[in-house]
């Protein structure tokens, strides 16, 4: 399909797939942020949740968040690529990005694993119910992102549609923002 | 000039079913808009019946149960609110006229556009499956409060309440993606020489109102998965037998809900002040104090929610806090009421049927708003909380949103959609057929609710003082006026059936506007212009003393309009 018209103009100078993502994330962030929120204000109510919070595995929840940083360090080097016109260079390192973001689940699904078969489940009560509602939320994008990125590395290792490895790092990075407030709001706060 | 897919013929289903063109999808929005207003309004035909006569027989329903009236209530609320004013002002209108308006070929994103209306499509079949399911659809009214929400033991609905909330998700989820096609469209695809403040009212609006949108949905979408959770997995969010807080949901519903109310006024007042300047042939009145008043509107919107909980139990000096912001969000739309009434002083004013439309709206609103005033007051409203007088009250407001206004855009824009020329006549009819009946339908529900008239009793006859004759009248008289409404509604549809077939042809611009979409053909091809169009000036250039035409195009070249001084085409150099 050729572009239209309208896909070409550019009276901001942002580009248009990159101001599209932008909204894109002023949206999630609101969704994000409601179910913090909500977590929060719940959270100073019930001091009590802090003996919960003791189960959740510190150690998974750190490496993890030392693995979604370095993601983005390959989804930057990425863009670099891509800026350079190296669409191989780029492919190579959306692929790696992604496989951080499997790297990420993989350790979720043992956490999760150890953490249900301790009894802890999503029902058990609500400091669980938002543990997992969050950090499944978050899981999701996580997810979504490695699809996304596969399909853009794909075009990149043509060198086509150059742009799009930027526009799914930020994406990226979103994801990994909302991962920086999930830890030590679930976590780490006893 | 649009070259892309021109001169080859995309077939019927990629044509109209499957298609990527933004006027297309505006129509695919607005007609399956119209269609739920169909079934919005059997719903109000049943349960105004019961109302009126309660146990008697309703025609093509039978006998109204205490959970048929529940429900016929609850989706009819749902229905009109996010499947008829959404999808009509928004999805229709929306993406019918920015591209057209900014002088562009399509949105930038075409197939996130498809996307978003297939998934409105889809929440709408949800939606009317859940008729169809064990224990009926939803029943807990259109605000979902649990935990009448959130417990089928409570609701008897275990699919229905499910069901709806899906619905109700994917809603969200398409006019996240349209809006998010609208913000970046008129950011960043404006016609050469179309500044910021040369975009039309109505695009503004439209755009504003998806912004307000996504600002507010986002915490109801959370709430939502929450609600979800609770229905089906089982966890206690919103059960204050294990911590949770049914008072959570009304918050996060809430600062969504009333948002959501400006997100629909914002578009309908867009809509009435393109129809207004064109008919009153005068430059729109103060049109930087209309967008600075709407994004103030937007801003204040998201400091009232808490009103609508003024008996749920919230501290008293918030609910003084909330009683302040809501008196003071009444300051900016009022200041837009204003413009458009000095809009009108010293016009020709032509009464053709968009414009009677146009009129009626700030007629019919201001009783809206003004009965508003009773209803932020925490004091008053603790009296009228949940009676017919709010009901008569936000019925003053959506009516003339998700109707009058949308009655206005549809007769003014139809010549442009299809080409063809409604019939004045019967436009007329409709209009003081439906404008008579509607007051006589809603004045007396401000009577019966000051009264005492509870909004969710199905049967008054256990209230011995709710229940004497005169009430009763009162509701009767409001039921007939109802069933006469609804019956000219008849009129309209028969004159946008023959008018689509046999309505007079229209020409490129039959009602001498200046913007942009009157440019192109009736109706506009695929790709929309022949060649895009430059902008030279603001829309509302009408009447200026130094032309012989009363009125003056954006796409015209010419004198700047500001000097009068020859200065040939703007500088097409694109300032944001």
């Amino acid at each position: 399909m050729t572009r239209t018209v309208a896909a070409t103009r550019n009276v901001t100078g942002i580009p248009t797939g990159r101001l599209g993502v932008w909204w894109v994330l002023a949206s999630e962030t609101v969704i994000f942020g409601g179910l913090l929120g909500a977590y929060i204000m719940h959270r100073v109510g019930h001091p009590e949740w802090g003996d919960q919070a003791v189960h959740t595995n510190v150690w998974a929840g750190g490496f993890n968040t030392l693995v979604l940083l370095s993601s983005s360090l390959s989804a930057v080097l990425a863009h670099q690529a891509a800026e350079r016109g190296n669409g191989a260079r780029a492919a190579i390192l959306l692929r790696l990005t992604a496989a951080g973001g499997a790297t990420f689940l993989l350790v979720k699904a043992f956490e999760w694993t150890a953490e249900i078969g301790s009894g802890f489940t999503i029902g058990s009560n609500l400091f669980w119910s938002f543990y997992y509602t969050a950090a499944g939320l978050h899981g999701l994008h996580v997810l979504a992102g490695m699809v996304i990125m596969l399909f853009v590395a794909a075009t990149a290792a043509r060198n086509v549609e150059l742009h799009r490895v930027e526009n799914v790092g930020i994406y990226w990075h979103f994801v990994d923002i909302v991962w920086i407030f999930l830890f030590p709001l679930l976590y780490i706060a006893k | 000039m649009s070259a892309h897919d021109a001169g080859r013929d995309p077939g019927f289903v990629e044509k109209y079913l499957y298609s990527t063109d933004h006027k297309t999808i505006g129509l695919q929005y607005m007609l399956t808009g119209m269609a739920m207003a169909l079934i919005g309004a059997f719903t109000v035909y049943v349960f105004r019946m019961q109302a009126a006569y309660p146990g008697s027989s309703v025609p093509l329903f039978g006998r109204v149960a205490a959970a048929d009236y529940n429900y016929l209530v609850t989706m009819h609320g749902t229905i009109m609110i996010f499947w008829v004013a959404m999808p009509v002002l928004i999805g229709g209108f929306g993406n019918y006229l920015i591209p057209l308006m900014l002088g562009c070929d399509d949105m930038v994103f075409p197939r996130v556009n498809r996307l978003s209306y297939q998934i409105f499509l889809l929440s709408s079949v949800v939606l009317v499956a859940s008729f169809f399911v064990p224990g009926g659809p939803f029943g807990g009214a259109w605000t979902a409060y649990p935990p009448l929400s959130a417990n089928s033991a409570y609701s008897l609905t275990p699919y229905g309440s499910t069901l709806w909330l899906l619905a109700v998700a994917l809603e969200f989820v398409a006019f996240l993606l349209g809006g998010i096609n609208f913000i970046t469209t008129t950011m960043n695809s404006r016609a050469p020489g179309m500044k910021m403040f040369d975009i039309p009212i109505v695009v503004w609006m439209i755009v504003l109102a998806s912004v307000l949108f996504m600002g507010s949905v986002g915490p109801l979408v959370a709430g939502a998965v929450m609600l979800l959770l609770d229905q089906v997995v089982g966890t206690g969010f919103y059960d204050p037998s294990r911590g949770g807080d049914p008072v959570l949901w009304q918050h996060l519903f809430w600062f969504f809900g009333h948002p959501e109310v400006y997100v629909l006024l914002l578009p309908a007042m867009g809509i009435v002040a393109e129809v207004m300047t064109v008919f009153a042939r005068k430059k729109l009145f103060a049109y930087r104090t209309i967008v600075y008043s709407a994004v103030g509107t937007g801003i204040i919107s998201f400091f009232v929610w808490a009103h609508h909980q003024f008996v749920a139990g919230i501290d008293p000096r918030m609910a003084s806090l909330f009683s302040v912001t809501t008196l003071i969000i009444s300051i900016p739309v009022a200041e837009m009421f204003f413009v458009y009434i000095a809009t009108l002083y010293g016009g020709s004013i032509r009464l053709t049927t968009p414009m009677l439309w146009a009129l009626a709206f700030v007629a019919e609103f201001l009783l809206g708003g003004v009965t508003g005033i009773f209803l932020g007051s925490a004091g008053s409203d603790i009296y009228f909380h949940d009676t017919y007088f709010i009901v008569a009250h936000f019925h003053y407001t959506f009516f003339p949103i998700a109707f009058i206004a949308a009655f206005a855009g549809i007769t003014f824009w139809f010549p442009k959609m299809f080409g063809r020329m409604m019939d004045e006549t019967l436009g007329k009819v409709h209009f003081w057929g439906t404008i008579i009946t509607f007051n006589v339908c809603f004045l007396p529900l401000f009577v019966t609710g000051t009264a005492g008239d509870h909004r969710r009793v199905f049967d008054y006859s256990g209230f011995a003082e709710l229940a004497t004759p005169q009430m009763q009248n009162l509701r009767i008289l409001a039921t007939w006026a109802l069933l006469a409404m609804l019956a000219f509604q008849v009129v309209f549809l028969v004159n946008f059936v023959y008018s689509l077939f046999k309505g007079e042809a229209a020409e490129a611009n039959p009602w001498k506007a200046n913007t942009l979409e009157w440019l192109a053909s009736s109706p506009p091809p695929h790709g929309n212009f022949e060649t895009m169009p430059v902008v030279y000036r603001g829309p509302y250039e009408y009447s200026v003393p130094s032309r012989d035409d009363d009125y003056w195009p954006q796409y015209e070249p010419g004198d700047t309009a500001d000097d009068g001084a020859p200065s040939g085409p703007r500088s097409v150099e694109q300032g944001a």
